[in-house]
């Protein structure tokens, strides 16, 4: 009964764009969750720089009368993954609760996921990762540590998900709507970003996702990503 | 003017075919050693790069794929001109070929070689290229057949065997012959390879038949190889590389830059061999004729394609069109357009400029060309995603540069062993007796 009640869950997100205030907390916070490897401004400039979520700026209208608007952009965790299909490793592929899962030892390495993906949310490790000292100590046993030459990006967590789900099974309960937070989710000050099952319909991220404001990053392409902007329509 | 082969007695064709067989003198020995240096420093930088991790390469996000698979696709493409263009004049009994089908079949196999190594030297984990091979393992996983890399993988080897064969075929009567009159180690080595060849009536009939097929075959086979290369680009929706005409458009690109790799090679032979009573004038003529023909589809395909992305006018691939045509990558664009198009127009349009050495001089400008027609389909895509938050732009380093010049050499390295080792111009075609059988 549990196994069956975890085919059921459909993780997405909604991120409030009108309440982003591109503070990068999200940034951080994914960084020391999940091992990102650090870069300096050499190596970040020569494009090496590892961030599996992001900030994306936009700006309206001239200086001074200008508007700046902030997208935080991660792994869309689309339906119809584009990166999926074209590994010829089954090194990325979905999970039966819809995540678009990356499976480090089974990469090669052929780059072509990232190559696919319109969002650019794919990363590869150029290098082995380093952490100077005394960064090396804070990292998170719950999340592997990648090798040179493999493609890495978001998982939603992962490893929070399936401690949640854990936890839940072993104390007897069903998971509530707001157990699992990825590091995002739960470092953002405007709580612009909601993590939950889209299955459930009671759950916030599926009434978000429902509602006027939620729109999808380029829906257009037949993606189905998972991942829900909000934001005032014009 | 030099007489025409068939009018030179049969010892005089083999006395000049076999010369370049024995001995080596100390230009060949100073050239070899020339190019095993290149070869050996781009190993040095290979070996680099699987120490250090392939970040000491220029590849970048978003440009995750760059030098590599554009000499990937050049090489791909360069292997066309021999066997394409060897079985389409074998089916149509173009009588002129026989001279050049040689050293044509063998541009194919080496270049299927070189081209054949660059997505595994492309690969972050090169070391595990072969989880690609579908076979029982230990990770209990097929590979996805999804994938276009695994058609790739499939199209390439079928075509390196077939390639090989169809080289191998017409060298046996010839190995057989040298078998005969070598001596030494060599007589051993063409003994073997020589399989037993009697020179019979039902040897020559099967032969013949093999022959046959094997055009028939590969010529299906190489259309099919530099179609599903196209395809590695063009099933995926990046913008710009998401189109139909891929296919034809580099199954056209790599019979071009075919053509010019067999003139230029044969242009080389001809002089450092002294084979100017055998590759003359009409044969330049002749394959200058097909380049300019292939040069004109060429520019087709290239308005076919950048015409409807313009007036299409979808943001994401003006973006990539701006750049080749007016933007960053534009002085790439135009000398492409110079060297495809203009130059082999202009030389070998006009009768009274086709000489061999305008043909020669357009083969090298269309090769260059070619390779930056590679880039330019492959880089500008890369750097500009649909996002703009991710554009980077892409510059190569030492290491992919090394590693892409030592290619040059391998290729014309191991043209010179097998011009040591087997005559580059098929010797038995020239006899009188076999002239009948063929």
């Amino acid at each position: 009964m549990n196994e069956e009640s975890k085919v059921e869950h459909r993780w997405g997100m909604a991120i409030d764009l009108d309440r982003c205030t591109g503070c990068q907390a999200c940034v951080a916070a994914c960084h020391a969750e999940n091992n990102l490897p650090l870069s300096d401004p050499e190596s970040a400039a020569k494009g090496r720089a590892v961030h599996w979520i992001r900030v994306d700026r936009y700006y309206e209208g001239e200086f001074p009368n200008l508007r700046v608007k902030y997208m935080p952009v991660l792994c869309q965790q689309c339906d119809e993954a584009p990166c999926e299909p074209v590994c010829p490793v089954y090194a990325t592929y979905k999970n039966p609760e819809g995540l678009n899962v990356q499976v480090y030892n089974r990469c090669v390495g052929t780059r072509y996921c990232a190559n696919n993906c319109p969002y650019s949310v794919r990363f590869f490790n150029w290098f082995d990762p380093v952490w100077p000292a005394p960064l090396d100590l804070q990292q998170n046993p719950d999340v592997s540590i990648r090798m040179a030459g493999v493609m890495e990006k978001c998982t939603f967590c992962i490893q929070r998900i399936k401690r949640a789900e854990g936890d839940a099974r072993e104390d007897g309960r069903t998971l509530a709507d707001g157990d699992i937070q990825p590091a995002c989710v739960q470092s953002c000050p405007a709580e612009a970003m909601i993590f939950g099952d889209l299955n459930d319909s009671e759950s916030k991220v599926s009434r978000l996702a429902g509602s006027g404001r939620s729109t999808r990053l380029l829906e257009e392409l037949g993606t189905q990503p998972k991942v829900f902007y909000l934001q005032r329509a014009k | 003017m030099a007489a025409a082969p068939e009018l030179i007695s049969y010892q005089q064709v083999r006395g000049d075919l076999w010369r370049p067989l024995s001995g080596a003198g100390p230009r060949y020995l100073a050239v070899v050693t020339l190019l095993s240096a290149v070869v050996l420093w781009g190993g040095i930088a290979w070996a680099y790069q699987l120490h250090a991790g392939i970040g000491v390469a220029g590849i970048r996000r978003p440009v995750f794929w760059a030098f590599y698979i554009v000499n990937f696709v050049f090489w791909i493409g360069i292997s066309h001109a021999g066997t394409l263009i060897s079985a389409i004049l074998r089916l149509t009994d173009a009588n002129w070929r026989k001279p050049v089908t040689r050293a044509a079949e063998a541009i194919t196999v080496f270049a299927l070689m070189i081209g054949g190594m660059f997505p595994i030297i492309h690969l972050g984990r090169a070391w595990v290229f072969y989880w690609l091979i579908p076979y029982p393992n230990s990770r209990l996983l097929w590979p996805n057949f999804r994938s276009p890399l695994l058609w790739d993988l499939t199209a390439i080897s079928t075509y390196l065997i077939g390639s090989t064969i169809y080289l191998f075929l017409p060298l046996i009567p010839d190995i057989a012959q040298l078998s005969e009159h070598a001596t030494g180690w060599r007589r051993h080595f063409y003994r073997a390879l020589s399989l037993g060849w009697t020179g019979s009536d039902r040897e020559w009939r099967s032969l013949e038949r093999a022959m046959k097929l094997m055009a028939g075959i590969i010529l299906a086979v190489a259309v099919s190889v530099h179609t599903v290369v196209a395809w590695d680009f063009s099933m995926s929706i990046a913008p710009m590389w998401h189109s139909s005409i891929f296919g034809p458009y580099f199954v056209v690109g790599a019979i071009f830059s075919g053509i010019a790799a067999l003139l230029l090679v044969m242009s080389i032979i001809r002089k450092t061999m002294h084979l100017e009573k055998y590759l003359t004038p009409h044969h330049f003529d002749n394959l200058g004729k097909l380049l300019l023909l292939m040069s004109l589809l060429w520019l087709y395909f290239t308005i076919a394609e950048n015409l409807t992305a313009w007036y299409g006018n979808d943001p994401s691939e003006m973006n990539v069109f701006g750049s080749r045509i007016r933007g960053h990558f534009s002085p790439y664009f135009w000398i492409m357009v110079l060297f495809n198009f203009v130059i082999p127009f202009v030389f070998l349009g006009i009768r009274r400029l086709r000489t061999v050495r305008t043909t020669t001089f357009a083969s090298i400008t269309v090769l260059i060309g070619m390779w930056l027609e590679r880039y330019l389909i492959i880089v500008p895509t890369l750097s500009m995603p649909r996002l703009a938050a991710a554009w980077g732009h892409y510059s190569p380093t030492w290491v992919e540069i090394s590693i892409t010049a030592a290619t040059f050499a391998t290729m014309a390295l191991l043209y010179l062993f097998f011009a040591k080792l087997f005559p580059v111009v098929s010797v038995w075609e020239f006899e009188p007796h076999s002239n009948k059988e063929a």
